[in-house]
């Protein structure tokens, strides 16, 4: 890999690092379902910059932004469905708490 | 680079926002300004089309959709924010620490540039929709799949609501 592509990668993957750090943190404290689901978008984005970043130091930015539009589409989805699924437990038990997961049957 | 510099570090100052702000509907916005971010360093790395995907779907659908979800449920009284607040501070401020070391850890270990690129037919393709149609069928065929298991799984969840109410 050349020496520029090579610094762009470096740079960008130190900080997509530390944004996946930050994704994971909130998904492993948190308790509320909500805070729950913007970690997994975090998470979503720094996957998404990698691979934008990737396409760019390898010259092929088409192939991966084709991954990107396909990871974006579910992220969308997910996001939806997690969100009714939050607010369906909160009609249920009264609040957002994750620790009020346990009591459910099965 | 410097701008891509800047760029970035805003980036992780609107995520550690996002994680530790106090309130869920700043957090919302916090990560559309995230969004928003990455959708400029998209365009810097040659990639408008998914930058443009960013843009009006993550920044613009999921924040709606976050609000309005945040605003279907029952705000908490002034003694319950309290509260949680203490708490939240207790488990939070760990995370500037959590992202100082391993931010240390990444800058000491001095990842060698042994990296080839692929090589083959992909690197003949430079159009995205040519990409998409003739290459990646079956992806196309997926995410209409999951376009309607995310329109019937919501429509459920609204139809519950519905019986609910009677």
């Amino acid at each position: 890999m050349s020496g520029e592509s090579w610094q762009v990668m470096t740079l960008f993957g130190f900080f997509i690092a530390l944004l996946f750090v930050c994704g994971l943190y909130c998904i492993l404290v948190t308790r509320n379902l909500i805070r729950a689901i913007i970690g997994l978008e975090l998470l979503i984005k720094a996957v998404t910059l990698l691979l934008i970043v990737t396409g760019y130091v390898s010259g092929k930015p088409a192939l991966t932004q084709a991954f990107v539009i396909t990871v974006i589409v579910i992220e969308v989805v997910l996001a939806v469905v997690a969100g009714g699924i939050a607010l369906r437990i909160f009609r249920y038990s009264g609040n957002l708490d994750a620790r009020e997961l346990n009591k459910l049957k099965g | 680079m410097k701008i891509n510099l800047i760029l970035l570090i805003l980036m992780l100052i609107a995520a550690l926002w996002t994680v530790m702000g106090r309130s869920l509907l700043k957090a919302t916005i916090s990560l559309a300004i995230t969004s928003t971010i990455i959708t400029i360093l998209m365009f810097r790395l040659d990639s408008p089309l998914a930058a443009v995907f960013e843009l009006s779907v993550c920044t613009g659908l999921i924040t709606v959709i976050f609000v309005s979800t945040i605003s279907l449920t029952k705000p908490l009284t002034h003694k319950e924010i309290t509260e949680l607040s203490k708490n939240r501070m207790k488990r939070f401020w760990y995370l500037p620490v959590i992202v100082a070391v391993v931010g240390a850890g990444l800058i000491l270990m001095k990842i060698k540039n042994d990296v080839t690129t692929m090589s083959g037919e992909w690197s003949l393709l430079h159009d995205v929709k040519s990409i998409l149609w003739n290459f990646r069928q079956l992806d196309m065929f997926g995410q209409i799949v999951v376009l309607i298991i995310g329109a019937l799984g919501v429509s459920i969840l609204f139809e519950e609501r519905r019986r609910d109410e009677w």
